[in-house]
């Protein structure tokens, strides 16, 4: 689903700070990106969400080369990724039903059609009776669970999250990873980028991908040549 | 589509407040000095055009023989010779009661019957209006044939003398065009900095509507929209201000039937030309906005 192969990423004339990234994300995996502030796990994963370029490298995403992709082509590709932000950026002035609907709108979906899935998705939520709300008058994890659902009413192939339950306190972070392995179980491939060590052996068969210092540390080599794919 | 067309639920995606804070007032100002400039730009070039026309082909032929019957004498003779030629469009010989009420005015006597004005001797006067073509041509046939009916009359090209004036009216009529040019600049510039300021103001709602999967034209399509009608506000209001400056000017000049300031006007043309320039201007922002938001866009993958 996902193919890095020698990712290298700077910014301008700085040293790299993301080198020879290589992996391969396999379809309805559980993936954990952990490493120390610093290490590159939202640069990497702003290019896992085509926010970024790499430097140099291959990145294969859905069988198609991103790198030399032209950029008409990108928004195509970014529907099929959903994502979700430790710090929610849902946009201020719409209520919550219409965060969550954002994707669906953009994609063309008319309003007839948006409104089962959108009252569905506030319903797996929790958040059926605060449709209306504005995200300012929401507590940490609703807006947490509204950005969630955001990332995933247009059931993306692949979820990556960046510290989501980094602004909630561990009852929610519990209960926002409980969405995270119900998504999973549906089929789609989640990557979460997290410093807690306590929630990553909550999921069973979930992969780790450490971040030291810009390289990433796969021992094993299980990440760069999944089981799955071994001859 | 000046303003294009988007759907309810997007354009909710930007806040319900104004994006652009005073450009709508900057541009009602620009807009009725834009249309102020315009007019007095139309005015004075038709101006310049009408004066030119009528002086390009009149001549006054001045016929200072001392005796008084000779004089008229010549300036019969002269006038129907002239009426006779081809390149002649038409003769009169000016009356000396014309001329010395025309002088009265200097003398304080509107009606030129002041003791004093009627013991001048005045120069006998021909109006000749030349046909077009060859004006060289007709000068020197002209010159032969007031040489042989009054010789010693001089002969004045009204162009001599007005065309100085056309000239510094055409110069005018150019300055206000320059400045309706100038002006359309800075407003194209002002809509340039408000739309890169909506940009910067509303970076992460286009950052994540990017992340999600939308694409420039939906995005620009949403700031384009906000800021046309924005901008349109700003030039309907100039627009209707410098529309009754112009309707109460009109309505002065209308008053004013004497001279060069007779001759200008809008006509047709000039009237179009400024119902058009507020549509024009409009139509201008809406295309700036769009390929400013275009090009920031393209900055972000």
């Amino acid at each position: 689903m996902v193919e890095f192969d020698g990712v290298g990423l700077r910014y301008g004339p700085d040293a790299e700070i993301l080198s020879d990234i290589s992996f391969n994300l396999q379809p309805g995996s559980f993936y954990f990106l952990t490493g120390a502030s610093g290490a590159g796990k939202t640069s990497l994963l702003r290019m896992l969400y085509l926010a970024q370029r790499p430097s140099r490298g291959i990145v294969r995403l859905f069988g198609e080369d991103l790198v030399a992709m032209p950029r008409h082509r990108l928004p195509g590709f970014r529907r099929r990724i959903g994502v979700v932000f430790q710090d929610f950026r849902l946009i201020p002035h719409l209520s919550a039903r219409d965060n969550i609907a954002l994707p669906l709108r953009i994609a063309g979906v008319s309003e007839e059609d948006l409104s089962g899935p959108v009252g569905e998705m506030l319903s797996w939520i929790g958040l059926g009776d605060r449709a209306e709300a504005r995200p300012a008058t929401l507590s940490g994890g609703e807006q947490q669970r509204v950005a969630i659902a955001r990332a995933v009413i247009a059931r993306p192939q692949l979820l990556v999250a960046d510290e989501p339950t980094g602004n909630v306190d561990p009852d929610m972070a519990m209960r926002l990873l409980g969405l995270f392995e119900a998504l999973n179980r549906l089929g789609t491939t989640v990557v979460v980028a997290t410093h807690d060590i306590h929630l990553i052996s909550r999921i069973e068969n979930a992969q780790m991908m450490r971040l030291e210092r810009g390289r990433l540390s796969d021992p094993t080599g299980a990440l760069r040549y999944p089981p799955a794919n071994r001859t | 589509m000046i303003i294009p067309r988007v759907p309810v639920q997007h354009r909710r995606l930007l806040p319900d407040r104004r994006l652009s804070g005073p450009t709508p007032w900057v541009i009602a100002i620009l807009m009725m000095l834009t249309l102020l400039a315009a007019a007095a730009g139309v005015g004075l070039a038709r101006s310049a055009g009408a004066i030119g026309n009528a002086i390009a082909g009149r001549v006054t032929v001045q016929i200072v023989t001392a005796n008084p019957a000779t004089r008229a004498g010549q300036a019969a003779a002269l006038r129907r010779a002239a009426t006779a030629r081809p390149f002649v469009l038409s003769a009169r010989a000016v009356g000396q009661e014309e001329l010395r009420a025309t002088l009265g005015q200097w003398f304080g006597s509107a009606e030129g019957d002041d003791p004093l004005l009627k013991s001048l001797p005045l120069p006998a006067l021909v109006d000749i209006d030349l046909a077009g073509g060859d004006r060289n041509g007709h000068m020197r046939a002209l010159r032969a044939l007031v040489a042989r009916e009054a010789p010693g009359a001089r002969i004045i090209p009204h162009a001599e003398w007005l065309g100085p004036v056309a000239r510094l009216i055409r110069s005018l009529a150019w300055i206000a065009g320059a400045m309706v040019l100038l002006m359309t600049a800075a407003s194209a510039a002002i809509v340039i900095m408000t739309a890169r300021a909506a940009l910067g103001t509303h970076f992460a709602t286009i950052e994540m509507l990017h992340l999600i999967g939308a694409t420039d034209r939906q995005i620009t399509r949403l700031f384009q929209r906000r800021i046309a009608i924005d901008t349109a506000y700003g030039i309907a209001l100039g627009s209707a201000v410098a529309a009754a400056i112009l309707l109460l000017i009109g309505w002065q000049w209308s008053g004013v039937t004497a001279g060069l300031a007779a001759t200008a006007s809008l006509g047709p043309a000039g009237w179009a030309l400024l119902l058009a320039l507020p549509l024009l201007a409009i139509a201008l922002a809406a295309l700036t906005a769009r390929q400013t938001l275009l090009a920031a866009l393209k900055k972000i993958l």
